[in-house]
């Protein structure tokens, strides 16, 4: 875990003085459920990539590469609008490993 | 502005360039303070008492001689909200307000101070409703005491624009960074036209300096975000870092204040201490009724009493070890406020000052008085009556009841 | 001993009297006095009765509260007179103003003073209609309050309204009014 700082550490009236300090807090751990392409189905329509809230669905030359699951919540918005028959992308269980 | 004379007056200002002064009234005063300022961004809305002071600024305004951006609002919230945003993008920012119109900027007032937006306020206080009044009584300033802010009070008019400008400087400083309140009377003082001593633009220029922000908006090359959520990790550890920066900026307010002596001949101090140093009764009262009790301990000393006054100018932060030895050798002390804390059976400033002489091996007697509300005239011989008591409570040795309203009808 | 001349106006709002208590308080600062101008603004309506008052001294005073024993009271409307007590604390040996074309002695009779008080008429009305056109009784009064007092000099008086009327009404007005002050000055009857 991160070494959390003191009020004489920290910088003045609740400023964060760098930016993109979110990369660092990382939400993959609030799944319960866990989003599962199934690439051949996949049309790499693009409709998961705008629809994912927390950005995840990582594209190259218009092809779907992966799903960050640093970061993904487990919303299941992306399954919710695949429009392709039978769904490209299904939620399932997460099996967490301690 | 009208009736400004260049004069060399005896005495207290004989080593200062151009000493002018002018008849204004509170209001004027702190509507020249703030054309002297030059702020970049005012966003005020009018209310009584305070209104002449904002419509005088925008007649500044309309007429160039300011630089300032005139934010019209619709509220008092708006007008808070929009300072914050102006001076989170480094903006020096002022506004104004009484009354009602400090109520409705309670929501953003602790969020001015938490974020550390060096803001700074004029208030003309006034009354709160109901039942409706438009005079003085200190309900705004007195009930937002606790919301961070450096809080500055004022005699007179004189006071009033002298602690608008250093209000910027201490505002502003690298150590201090917190928004400051300067109060004065209503009407009393806002609308009473008086003799103001004046400072010529460039000396207040020079004095004020710039604004130079730590961090802020506008700056591309250091993107920051500013009132991000702290919850139960990181909560406490703001609210220590912004307490200690209050508590520490005292030392800031006496600098700044012995700075602006050399420039004006006026010395400040964190309260006036008057006639105190033998004193056996004394008062402790702030802005305009102070200035009626001094003429009664000059009317008491002549008559052989030993009769002192301190009179707070600093109430946030507190000068509590400061106030307390400048008080500990009394007989009897009467705090008086210009407010109630219902149900506290105590006003504030007496819990302040009592709580300052906690652990003092010889406390002197203390009782405490609510005055003047709603402007009613606080007089002479009201004030004389307090000294009577205070003498007939060190005699007695005892204090039967230690809060009671001056003046009331029962 | 500090010293400081105490001044109370009794008018209706409307009449001016907070504008002249100002305008007096003003002229005062320019020739270098101490002074304050300034309402009581609690009844301030048209037509309602109010007060005004003036301190003037050549040392600095912080009396921020009502003049409760005036050394001069002036009132600007006489039908004041018969509602309420105007010479209320009045100082021994003060003096009252008022704007009427009655005479002293009338007038003595009707507020039924103590001795020692001095009265004073002037028809401010009478003046303003005449340099004005209406009904604006503060200006010749601050004339007549110059000559009663003498704390401040009626030159001093003159400069400074020509300059802060100036800047906000005709020349026309501002010479009319000019003209009240002196008049004020000059007719002061008693």
């Amino acid at each position: 875990m991160k070494k959390q700082m003191t009020r004489k550490e920290m910088p003045l009236g609740t400023v964060i003085d760098s930016p993109g300090c979110s990369r660092e807090y990382k939400t993959g751990g609030w799944r319960n459920l866990i989003p599962v392409r199934n690439a051949e189905k996949c049309t790499n329509c693009l409709i998961c990539w705008i629809y994912c809230p927390e950005g995840c669905i990582k594209v190259k030359d218009g092809k779907i590469t992966e799903i960050d699951l640093d970061y993904c919540k487990g919303c299941g918005i992306c399954a919710e609008e695949c429009p392709v028959k039978g769904k490209a992308i299904t939620m399932v269980e997460e099996k967490k490993e301690n | 502005m009208t009736n400004l004379q260049t004069k060399k007056e005896p005495g207290s200002v004989k080593d200062i360039k151009s000493a002018r002064f002018a008849a204004m009234t509170g209001n004027n005063a702190i509507a020249e303070a703030m054309r002297q300022i030059n702020p970049d961004v005012v966003a005020a809305y009018p209310i009584t008492p305070q209104t002449e002071a904002v419509e005088e600024f925008a007649d500044f305004v309309a007429n160039g001689k300011v630089k300032t951006e005139y934010v019209a609002v619709e509220s008092e919230h708006s007008s808070m909200s929009a300072c914050i945003g102006a001076s989170a993008a480094g903006a020096r920012t002022i506004t104004t307000t009484s009354s009602a119109g400090f109520a409705l900027m309670w929501e953003m007032l602790p969020i001015a101070s938490g974020l550390r937006t060096p803001i700074v306020m004029y208030v003309a206080n006034r009354a709160f409703s109901a039942p409706l009044n438009i005079h003085c009584s200190h309900d705004d300033t007195m009930g937002g005491r606790d919301t961070g802010w450096i809080q500055l009070y004022s005699e007179n008019a004189q006071e009033g624009y002298d602690n608008m400008i250093q209000a910027i400087r201490i505002a502003e400083d690298q150590s201090v960074r917190l928004p400051v309140m300067v109060c004065l009377d209503g009407f009393i003082i806002s609308h009473s036209v008086e003799r103001v001593d004046l400072l010529d633009d460039e000396t207040v220029r020079k004095f004020i300096g710039e604004n130079k922000p730590p961090y802020h908006l506008l700056n591309v090359a250091k993107p920051i975000t500013i009132g991000a959520c702290a919850l139960q990790d990181y909560y406490t550890e703001h609210k220590r870092q912004h307490s200690e920066a209050l508590i520490n900026s005292k030392d800031k307010i006496l600098q700044v204040a012995d700075e602006f002596a050399k420039i004006s001949g006026r010395k400040y101090g964190l309260f006036e201490s008057y006639k105190l140093d033998d004193a056996e009764y004394g008062l402790v009262i702030i802005n305009s009724a102070a200035g009626v009790a001094k003429m009664v301990v000059d009317d008491l000393r002549g008559k052989g009493v030993k009769a002192g006054l301190l009179k707070p100018r600093v109430y946030r932060p507190f000068p509590g070890k400061e106030i307390r030895d400048a008080l500990k050798h009394l007989k009897a002390i009467a705090v008086m406020d210009r407010v109630d804390a219902f149900g506290a059976g105590r006003t504030p400033t007496f819990t302040e000052v009592a709580s300052a002489m906690y652990g003092l091996e010889k406390q002197p007697l203390m009782i405490n008085y609510v005055y003047g509300l709603g402007g009613r005239d606080i007089r002479l011989e009201d004030i004389n009556n307090v000294y009577e008591k205070l003498m007939d409570i060190a005699k007695k040795g005892k204090v039967d009841k230690v809060f009671d309203y001056l003046t009331v009808r029962e | 001993m500090l010293k400081v001349t105490e001044i109370r106006w009794h008018a209706r709002g409307g009449q001016g009297a907070m504008l002249g208590a100002r305008a007096l308080a003003r002229a005062a600062i320019s020739q270098g006095k101490y002074a304050q101008g300034m309402p009581e603004f609690g009844p301030e309506r048209m037509g309602a009765p109010m007060r005004a008052y003036n301190r003037i001294s050549d040392n600095k005073f912080s009396l921020y509260c009502a003049v409760v024993n005036p050394d001069v009271v002036v009132v600007l409307d006489p039908s004041l007179i018969s509602t309420i007590d105007v010479s209320e604390g009045l100082n021994k040996g003060g003096a009252i103003i008022i704007n009427t074309p009655k005479s002293v002695d009338e007038i003595r009779k009707q507020l039924k003073l103590a001795n020692g008080s001095k009265v004073y008429t002037i028809d401010a009305t009478g003046i303003s209609v005449a340099a004005l056109g209406r009904p604006m009784p503060n200006t010749p009064m601050l004339g007549a309050i110059v000559k009663v007092t003498d704390v401040i000099k009626l030159e001093g008086l003159l400069d400074d309204i020509k300059h802060s009327f100036g800047e906000k009404f005709s020349g026309k007005v501002v010479e009319g009014n000019l003209n009240s002050i002196k008049q004020g000055y000059e007719k002061l009857n008693g």
